[in-house]
C-alpha cells in the first residue's frame, strides 16, 4: 500500500498570537512556525503502517512558500521515504489545496490519503472532505482508530455521543483525531538521515490547478476581551443578578 | 554561525515536553537522577551528537550539541544528568589510540557505555588542577592509582571514568602541568577492588560524589596518549566543556525572562499588571539585551572551535558572560515574582540554585577573568 499525507505549516501552538495593526490578518513574521498537530499525527499513524509492513512507501506532501521545505523535513525527520513540496506564495484556501492534492493523487496513485482533520490555524476542517469529493473517493473523517483487512480500511470516529465505526472501500480518504496516536518526536540520527532524502519542486501551473483566492477577508480582529466574574454570596443574590443586570431571565 | 538547527530544537523540544516541571521537581526533592530522561535523550541519539558518523554517533559539531542543551535548559529541566556523556569521549575521540577509539566509541554513541564521570578536582586542588595529588604508578602491565577526587559528578552513573592523576611529581617536568596523565578507568570493573564512591548532598539535585583510590590497579592500556602529556589532552575538552556550559547558561536565561514576562502580564497588583511599572519592565529587559549578547559570544566561541580552530578566550567568554546572564535572568525573575518566586510550584527556585553553579563550577568567575587579563591582555600572572 502506498500512502499520501499531506501537511501544513502553521504558527507553533504555543505562540501567543497577534492579530496585525491593519487588522488584514495574524502576525506571521518573525514567528515561530511548526507543523499542525493534527499531521503530526498523520504522519505517525503513516510511520506506523510502514513499520508494521502495512504500507511501502510513505510521501509527504505540503503546499507554501519557502518555509514548507522544513515542515516536509520534520516529516522525513519521522519516517517518511520522500517529499513533495508546491511552492506558492499565494494564501491556499482549502478548495485550492484539495485540488493540489487532487492533482498529486493522480499523479502518486496512492492507496491511502491521511490529513489532519483541520488545521490550528484557520481550523477550516474542509479540506480532507473536499480532497475525497473530487476523488470520489470514500473518507473517514476524525479517525481514533484504523484497522486494515484487504483492500478496506475500518475507521473508528469520534462522534457527538459515542464511537462510530465505518468500513470504506480503498482508495480512501482519512482525517485525523487527537486520540488515533501520539507522535513520536525525530531521533538525532533520523534528523540527519531526513537531510539526505529527496523533495520534489513543483508549482500549482505544472499541476494545473488554478489557486486563485475566492474568498475576500474583510478583516481580522483580536477576540473581545472577556470581562471579570464576580463572586456571588447567596442564590437570591445570584438570581437578582440574572433578572436586573444581565437581564437573561 | 548561521544555522539555527530548528529541526534539532523542535525535536529536542518535543521530548522535553515529556518532562514537564512536574517531573523535575519531584527529582529535586528525592535527590533522585533522572533515569528517563536521560535514557530519552540516549534512545533520540541527541547524547551521540558530536560522536563521528564511523562510529555510530551523528558527526555534528559543538554549535549543534549547543543548541540541544539550550533547549533542554530553555524546557525548565537540566541537562547536567547527561551532558557530560556528550563531551568528555572528546578527550578519546582525539588523543586516544585506534584500538581505544573502537573498542569505547561505538558504546558510547549508542549509550551501553556510559562516559560521563571527569576525575579531576580534589579536595586540595579545585581551581588549581595542577597541584592534584592523586598518583598513578607504572607497575608492569599495569598502574596503581591512590588519592582522591571530589566532585566527581554522576560517578554514581557511569560504566567509565575519564581520570586525570599524576605519574611524575611535580617539579620534575619544566612546567607545573607536566606529569599529569589521562586514564580511562573501568568503574564498575574497579568498585570494591581499590575504588570506593561516596555520594555529597548539595544545594541542587546533581548527583555529585566523592572517589576514593586505595592500590586501584588499572590496565597499562586504559592510559589515554602519553604518561605526562595529560594536561593538555584535557584543555580542549574543557574549551568544549565552557561552550556547552554557556549554551546552557543561555537556555535557563531565556527561560527566566519568557517565566518573569509571562508573570509579569498576568499579576495584578493595583488593579494592572505588573508588567505596566517600568521598574518590572526594566529589569526583565536588561537581562533580555545580556541574554542575547551572550548568546552571540556562546554562537561564536562553537563556530570557532568546530572550525578548528583555537577558541580558549571565546569559550571562557561565552562561559563567563553566559553564566552572568543567567544569574541575573534568575535574580530578576524572582523578584518579578515575589513571593511566589519562593514557591516549589512555579520552579523559579529551583532553576534560581540550580544556574548558581555556573558561575563556580566546571571553573569559577574569577579563574576565568585571571585568564583574561593574563593570557588576553597581558597583564601579570597573579598566582
Ligand atoms: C555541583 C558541582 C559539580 C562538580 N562536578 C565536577 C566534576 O564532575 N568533575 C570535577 O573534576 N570537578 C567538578 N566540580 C568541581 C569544580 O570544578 C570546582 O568546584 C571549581 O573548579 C572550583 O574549585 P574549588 O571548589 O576547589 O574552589 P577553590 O579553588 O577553593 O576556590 C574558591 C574560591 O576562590 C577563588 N580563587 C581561587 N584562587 C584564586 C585566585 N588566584 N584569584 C582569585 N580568586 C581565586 C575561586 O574563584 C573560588 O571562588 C564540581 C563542583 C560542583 C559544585
Amino acid at each position: 500500500m502506498k500512502i499520501m499525507v499531506a501537511v501544513k505549516r502553521v504558527i507553533d501552538y504555543n505562540v501567543k498570537i497577534r492579530v496585525k495593526n491593519d487588522e488584514t490578518g495574524v502576525e506571521t513574521a518573525n514567528v515561530k512556525m511548526s507543523m499542525n498537530p493534527f499531521d503530526e499525527i498523520a504522519i505517525e499513524e503513516g510511520v506506523r503502517l510502514a513499520e508494521a509492513g502495512t504500507a511501502e512507501e510513505l510521501v509527504a506532501v505540503s503546499m507554501g512558500g519557502d518555509g514548507t521545505q522544513e515542515t516536509i523535513r520534520t516529516a522525513l525527520a519521522m519516517g517518511a521515504d520522500r517529499g513533495i513540496h508546491v511552492a506558492s506564495d499565494e494564501a491556499l484556501e482549502p478548495l485550492a489545496v484539495a485540488k493540489l492534492l487532487k492533482a498529486l493523487a493522480d499523479k502518486e496513485s496512492p492507496d491511502l490519503i491521511i490529513l489532519g482533520k483541520q488545521a490550528i490555524d484557520d481550523d477550516s476542517n474542509q479540506t480532507g472532505q473536499m480532497l475525497a469529493a473530487l476523488l470520489g473517493w470514500s473518507q473517514g473523517t476524525f479517525a481514533s482508530k484504523l484497522e486494515f483487512d484487504g483492500g478496506h480500511v475500518s475507521v473508528t470516529r469520534e462522534i457527538d455521543g459515542g464511537l462510530e465505526t465505518l468500513r470504506l472501500a480503498m482508495p480512501a480518504v482519512i482525517t485525523t483525531d487527537l486520540r488515533l496516536n501520539t507522535p513520536r518526536y525525530a531521533s538525532l540520527p533520523n534528523i540527519m538521515k531526513a537531510k539526505k532524502k529527496t523533495i520534489d519542486q513543483m508549482s500549482p501551473e505544472d499541476l494545473g490547478v488554478d489557486v486563485t483566492p475566492r474568498l475576500t477577508t474583510l478583516k481580522v480582529v483580536e477576540p473581545a476581551k472577556r470581562e471579570a466574574g464576580v463572586m456571588v454570596e447567596t442564590v437570591e443574590e445570584l438570581l437578582d443578578k440574572l433578572k436586573n443586570e444581565a437581564k437573561v431571565i | 554561525m548561521n544555522e539555527d538547527y530548528s529541526d534539532i530544537r523542535s525535536s529536542v523540544r518535543s521530548l522535553c515536553a515529556g518532562f514537564p516541571g512536574e517531573y523535575w521537581r519531584r527529582l529535586d526533592a528525592n535527590r533522585e537522577y533522572p533515569a528517563d530522561f536521560v535514557a530519552a535523550m540516549t534512545e533520540g541519539g541527541f547524547l551521540g551528537a558530536l560522536i563521528p558518523e564511523q562510529y555510530g554517533g551523528s558527526g555534528l559539531g559543538i554549535a549543534a550539541a549547543s543548541a540541544i542543551l539550550e533547549e533542554v535548559h530553555l524546557s525548565g529541566g537540566n541537562a547536567a544528568a547527561c551532558h557530560a556523556q556528550m563531551y568528555i569521549m572528546g578527550t578519546v575521540l582525539r588523543h586516544g589510540s585506534d584500538a581505544q577509539k573502537q573498542k569505547y566509541l561505538p558504546g558510547i554513541a549508542a549509550g551501553n557505555i556510559r562516559l560521563q564521570a571527569f576525575g579531576v578536582s580534589e579536595p586540595s586542588s579545585g581551581t588549581d588542577t595542577a597541584a592534584l595529588t592523586t598518583t598513578a604508578v607504572l607497575d608492569g602491565d599495569h598502574y596503581v592509582i591512590n588519592g582522591q577526587k571530589v566532585w566527581t559528578s554522576r560517578a554514581e552513573y557511569s560504566d567509565l571514568m575519564l581520570l586525570l592523576a599524576r605519574t611524575a611529581p611535580i617539579g620534575e617536568g619544566k612546567r607545573r602541568h607536566d606529569g599529569l596523565s589521562v586514564f580511562l578507568v573501568d568503574m564498575q570493573a574497579s568498585l570494591g577492588a581499590g575504588l570506593e564512591v561516596r555520594p555529597i548532598k548539595t544545594m541542587i539535585n546533581h548527583a555529585t560524589t566523592e572517589v576514593f583510590f586505595d592500590n586501584l590497579k588499572v590496565p597499562a592500556e586504559s592510559l589515554i596518549g602519553e604518561a605526562g602529556a595529560g594536561f593538555k589532552y584535557i584543555l580542549d575538552g574543557m574549551n568544549a566543556e565552557r561552550i556547552m556550559i554557556s549554551a546552557e547558561c543561555v537556555g535557563d536565561a531565556r527561560w527566566f525572562i519568557r517565566k518573569a514576562t509571562d508573570y509579569a502580564n498576568e499579576r495584578k497588583v493595583f488593579g494592572r499588571p505588573i508588567g505596566q511599572n517600568q521598574g518590572i519592565q526594566f529589569p526583565i529587559a536588561r537581562a533580555y539585551a545580556e541574554c542575547e549578547a551572550a548568546a552571540l559570544m556562546s554562537q561564536k566561541a562553537a563556530a570557532i572551535f568546530d572550525a578548528g580552530k583555537a577558541c580558549g578566550p571565546e569559550a571562557n567568554m561565552a562561559k563567563h558572560l553566559a553564566a552572568e546572564a543567567s544569574w541575573q535572568a534568575a535574580d530578576m525573575c524572582l523578584q518579578t515574582f515575589g513571593g511566589y518566586g519562593f514557591a516549589e510550584e512555579y520552579d523559579v527556585e529551583r532553576k534560581f540554585r540550580e544556574t548558581r553553579l555556573y558561575q563556580i563550577a566546571p571553573v569559577s568567575t574569577n579563574l576565568i577573568l585571571s585568564y583574561i587579563a593574563e593570557h588576553v591582555l597581558g597583564l601579570p600572572r597573579s598566582f
